[in-house]
């Protein structure tokens, strides 16, 4: 073969996959462009996704500025990515399952997790982690990859008890290169589970593009190989991705699990300690994707269907900045943490030896 | 009572989990039809079904973060990995996932999970497959640490294990599965986490260990009771993580002198910390210096070599004389 010319037809023995193209249901300036993919969603129900998605953007604001201020922890900024999240999220059950990466905090929030515990958890405070008994998710995973395998064991114990719910999970496109995220696809194919996995493509794992993440055209692609279904999403379009994530429910209850990717973008740094996202990031292309803003698109298309005003927006704006302070405030107001505490955690009943330390910290 | 081997004494606890609560799931590679490598796991999933004992995909994290999300469901997976080297594909989940999971939900959620694995040498097993890699899983706050030395003592412990509410990692020494045969009571029974056992009593020395270094030791203690009339009294630890720190400082009281013999390397792991704890709370009773038996600070010699690098009797009769001479 060396010298000759190496054809551009695939033999019929070579593995393939063909080019997609993401489902969008909303373009850039909110026109339907997909009259039949568009979700059954009442009204009420387009304005409750509007209302989350600016009170998620204030609250982001907000907590952008909390940590600038040092008075939160770990955060990592969401806007850009909230159709992405929110779209997703609004599509669950009460009773379905999130296992969230470490940016995932609005799924949480609006699965019933309480935006002080949010405040809590960015901080370092255990008991930002307690869980309220009836809210399905756990902790923002830390360990990339590690809610991927964690979610065909949610999934799979919802099968074995005959639930009538499913198993959702989230990384980012950085997420999609590390083993556990094949090990869980893979799992989940075998076993028909219950599970959805979505991968937020926002083109960047902190400062690495995706270009150097993987070879593949999409990260979609990626279900081909464990048999599962795969699909692509506009992320910028909430419409489409809530669409996306009601269909892979439905499949997922017939144990068909599906893996969505969603192209979306990070307006904001990956995180509050230091990064600098113009180190790695051009301004040209951030400006591109800023364009594609997900509020502006939706705001646009409820406007269009005299869903939305000024004053809808201003309330929300209000109400999101009263309930972040009243967070805020419960968060500053909370028990402080204790290390005999802390020891009581570790297991169900504490050994002696554990008893023993508390006495040099009491 | 009915003389079983090891591996037929933890078939029999699997059985009883199994049969007992209805949220016992038992599952790894190669566990369903063929029964585990070692045929632990035989005729499990012929009696219960392929719901509640089943084969994964050949992936270890995938099996530990199943485990994970199933005990979040309110499961009882008793998750095997095949052998002890493949921990360090599931590492993720033993040392940092099923460990925290309390801690990280304040106590919202736990992880009721069993790791078993088969570990030790002896059987000329190949490379990664016979490590003693119970210090790494002892430093990981959260988890327990189980290592049974007989077959009586593998059911009562790995019952306790899969009832525990918090994550054990249970070791079970390949040399013993079918080597050692012993009386096993029959039915429900379990023998407490935590507690250790003195099985040879003894005035003059204590040999502290566990898992195959038991019968080493015990070897060990008899010969030198003939070559010099010396009383040693052997504790077998049975549970690492915690450690029954009372059993032993009760018999360094009595006989002042001791030794720790583990067949891991030398350096930070099971003996150092047992020799730590002695030197902390138990110094004044000691008539000689703590000394330890242990594999040397190298990779587990290969096959052929691995009768010289683990302890035998005759290096803990060495180490005997010398803090009985000191």
């Amino acid at each position: 073969m060396m010298g000759e010319q190496l054809s551009m037809v695939k033999a019929s023995y070579e593995a393939r996959v063909e080019p997609i193209t993401p489902l969008q249901i909303l373009d850039v300036d909110g026109n339907v462009v997909n009259q039949e993919a568009m979700p059954k969603l009442t009204d009420e129900q387009l304005r409750e996704l509007m209302r989350r998605m600016v009170y998620t953007r204030i609250w982001d604001q907000r907590a952008v500025s909390l940590a600038r201020q040092g008075r939160l922890g770990f955060y990592a900024p969401v806007s850009g990515q909230e159709a992405s999240m929110l779209g997703s999220e609004f599509a669950l059950t009460k009773e379905d399952f999130i296992l969230p990466g470490y940016r995932d905090m609005p799924q949480l929030v609006w699965h019933g997790y309480p935006l002080y515990q949010a405040f809590l958890y960015s901080r370092g405070h255990q008991h930002g982690g307690q869980i309220p008994k009836d809210v399905n998710v756990l902790m923002p995973q830390i360990i990339i990859g590690a809610q991927y395998v964690q979610t065909i064991g949610v999934a799979m114990g919802m099968k074995k008890r005959g639930a009538e719910s499913v198993a959702i999970t989230y990384t980012g496109d950085g997420g999609s290169s590390q083993g556990d995220f094949y090990e869980a696809l893979n799992f989940a194919g075998v076993f028909n589970l219950p599970a959805i996995f979505v991968v937020q493509n926002n083109r960047f794992a902190i400062s690495t593009p995706i270009a150097k993440q993987t070879k593949a055209q999409t990260l979609a692609q990626k279900a081909v190989a464990a048999g599962i279904r795969g699909v692509q999403v506009d992320g910028m379009d909430v419409l489409a991705v809530y669409k996306a994530v009601e269909e892979a429910r439905e499949y997922a209850l017939q144990g068909i699990p599906t893996l969505i990717e969603t192209l979306t973008y990070r307006f904001g740094p990956h995180s509050m300690s230091g990064d600098d996202p113009t180190r790695y990031r051009k301004q040209e292309e951030t400006g591109e994707w800023e364009a594609k803003d997900p509020l502006v698109r939706f705001r646009n298309y409820l406007q269009g269907k005299n869903l939305w005003t000024e004053e809808d927006e201003n309330a929300v704006i209000e109400e999101a900045r009263n309930a972040v302070a009243e967070a805020i405030k419960k968060a500053d107001e909370y028990e402080k943490m204790t290390i005999p505490g802390l020891i009581d955690t570790m297991f169900e009943t504490t050994p002696k030896h554990l008893e023993e330390q508390k006495k040099d910290f009491s | 009572m009915a003389v079983m081997t090891m591996q037929q004494a933890i078939t029999d606890a699997l059985r009883i989990s199994l049969e007992s609560d209805p949220n016992v799931l038992i599952f790894g590679e190669d566990v369903g039809v063929n029964g585990g490598v070692f045929r632990v796991t035989a005729g499990l999933q012929e009696k219960f079904g392929e719901d509640r004992v089943f084969d994964t995909p050949l992936a270890e994290s995938g099996i530990g973060g199943m485990a994970v999300g199933l005990g979040l469901q309110g499961f009882r997976p008793v998750a095997e990995i095949q052998f002890i080297g493949f921990i360090f594909e599931v590492l993720d989940t033993i040392a940092v996932q099923a460990s925290r999971m309390r801690f990280r939900s304040g106590g919202a959620y736990n992880s009721p999970i069993t790791f078993r694995t088969p570990f030790g040498a002896g059987v000329k097993a190949p490379e990664l497959h016979a490590d003693s890699l119970e210090g790494i899983i002892m430093q990981t706050p959260g988890i327990k640490v189980v290592c049974p030395s007989n077959p009586a003592d593998a059911k009562g412990l790995l019952l306790s294990a899969i009832r525990d509410n918090d994550p054990v990692f249970f070791m079970e020494h390949l040399k013993l599965y079918y080597a050692l045969k012993g009386e096993v009571p029959e039915g429900d029974y379990t023998i407490p986490i935590g507690k250790a056992n003195v099985v040879r009593e003894g005035t003059d020395a204590t040999i502290i260990t566990y898992g195959a270094m038991v019968h080493t030791s015990l070897k060990a203690a008899e010969e030198i009771e003939k070559a010099r009339g010396a009383k040693v009294e052997v504790i077998d630890l049975r549970t690492l993580s915690p450690l029954d720190t009372d059993t032993i400082l009760a018999s360094i009281q009595k006989t002042g002198r001791a030794i720790v013999v583990q067949e891991a390397q030398r350096t930070a792991g099971a003996a150092p910390e047992i020799m730590a704890q002695i030197a902390e709370k138990g110094i004044l009773h000691l008539e000689a210096p703590i000394l330890r038996v242990a594999g040397p600070d190298t990779i587990l010699a290969q096959p052929l070599a691995e009768d010289l690098w683990v302890p035998n009797p005759a290096r803990v009769v060495k180490a005997l004389n010398e803090v009985l001479d000191f």
